[in-house]
């Protein structure tokens, strides 16, 4: 973890100044034609997702490393993504519905994405609900949470998709037009360097707290 | 491989003798069960006393959920009164033994249960069973079977826990969530005026890989979570 040290400042400097002139790219990007102004929330809601997503997996494998291992490392790095699917996953869960006012005319509908989306975010809410009221072991018994919640992923697509099928696809992103493009990848880059210097501080924080807890229980003894 | 399939057996037949004596947790899973109908029946039966369309396939569903979420809680609950699930794993048998065993035991109550609880959505909402038995008898048993074996697992894990009792419907719904549309849909499409059983075969195709799925990462996970 000496690298963090450097790591953490370098990214959150490069992913504050992306966001500070993400603004200004996304709006010189041309207004869809159908949506208009609405449509920009793209920028931020398309890139949070693929951060969640991106932290969702990061997750589920250094869980299912500290069960087979336990080594304490690979838990810290579990659960700070865990925080991190909750929390970039509310940002999907709050930008979606206010494009879909405007695009559907409906806050919510029962659709494959957006039920998927639900399930997994409330998957990882209820692996912190676990974490923090479960008390002493319940770091094991999240990380078996989180692999289930990893093997569970096709079966919720599956199931979903076989459901409710009616919804914007996955070909959006490549056939995005380039002036579109680029605000988009810069977007998904500033997220990405964001996501690398919230993770890094989060299992430094939480490396620290378990040494103090260790620190604190070896006094006691 | 027989060993483990013996003391499994060994120990779901002490639950199921434990029950069959004071039948505790039959009579209240039933009857909650049977709760759960009825206020479902008082959101879904419309003023000429008809169901709306689809209602009898959700609502029996849920029951079963509901109940078999009650059924898992007492079932640990009732190792642990006594610090019997201690001894169980201290035991010179196989971990998955011991899952196999409480997933078998939970399997025999729940389709007792069932049974009651199917014949009765059934007959209060107007629900053909002559028409597809083999299909749905598929996909309760497939469906309750997928329920169950994540079910035990989170269950037993939660034992130790004070607050299991909120914390396992938690994190059981989320994760069955592919149980409950797989079992609604295909008893939708059975109980529907017009069935599509080719549509309610392959909701029974996904539960049953669900199915062996999630029983061979139980009986992978059972042992290191249990370890302590």
């Amino acid at each position: 973890m000496r690298t963090a040290r450097w790591l953490v400042p370098a990214s959150l400097a490069v992913a504050l100044l992306m966001f500070f002139r993400a603004p200004y790219l996304i709006n010189a990007a041309p207004e869809e034609s159908t949506m208009g102004a609405v449509q920009k929330i793209f920028y931020f809601h398309v890139p949070s997702a693929i951060v969640a997503m991106l932290s969702a997996i990061v997750s589920g494998i250094a869980s299912a490393m500290y069960l087979r291992g336990r080594r304490p490392m690979a838990d810290h790095v579990a659960l700070a993504a865990a925080e991190l699917v909750v929390l970039f996953g509310a940002v999907v869960l709050a930008t979606g519905p206010l494009w879909a006012r405007k695009a559907w005319g409906l806050w919510w509908v029962w659709e494959a994405r957006l039920v998927i989306t639900l399930i997994m975010w409330m998957l990882f809410v209820a692996y912190l609900l676990l974490r923090r009221f479960g008390g002493p072991g319940s770091d094991v018994l999240s990380s078996a949470v989180s692999l289930v919640g990893a093997v569970l992923v096709p079966f919720v697509y599956w199931s979903v998709n076989m459901w409710r099928t009616m919804h914007p696809t996955t070909s959006v992103v490549p056939s995005l037009q380039p002036e579109m493009m680029k605000p988009f990848l810069w977007s998904l880059a500033a997220f990405l360097a964001f996501y690398l210097a919230l993770l890094l501080t989060r299992v430094r924080l939480e490396k620290s707290r378990a040494a103090l807890e260790q620190a604190f229980l070896a006094l006691e003894d | 491989m027989i060993d483990v399939l013996r003391a499994a057996w060994l120990i779901a037949r002490k639950d199921i003798v434990v029950e069959i004596r004071n039948r505790e947790l039959a009579y209240t899973t039933l009857f909650f069960a049977v709760a759960c109908i009825l206020v479902f029946a008082v959101a879904f039966v419309d003023d000429m006393g008809h169901a709306i369309p689809g209602a009898a396939a959700g609502i029996l569903w849920v029951a079963i959920a509901f109940s078999g979420t009650l059924a898992l809680g007492r079932t640990f609950e009732r190792e642990r009164q006594s610090e019997t699930l201690r001894a169980l794993l201290l035991s010179p048998i196989e971990r998955p033994a011991v899952y196999l065993g409480k997933l078998a035991a939970l399997l025999m109550l729940m389709f007792a249960v069932e049974a009651v609880v199917v014949t009765l959505v059934a007959t209060m909402f107007q629900a053909s069973l002559g028409r597809a038995p083999w299909m749905l008898l598929g996909l309760v048993v497939a469906g309750t079977v997928g329920f169950a074996a994540v079910g035990t697992l989170f269950a037993a894990m939660l034992a130790r826990l004070r607050s299991r009792d909120v914390l396992l419907p938690m994190l059981l719904y989320p994760v069955t969530i592919p149980v409950v549309i797989a079992g609604v849909k295909g008893t939708q499409a059975i109980f529907a005026a017009e069935p599509n059983l080719d549509l309610a075969g392959m909701w029974l195709a996904m539960l049953i890989s669900f199915d062996a799925v999630f029983i061979t990462l139980s009986l992978w996970t059972f042992g290191p979570v249990m370890s302590e």
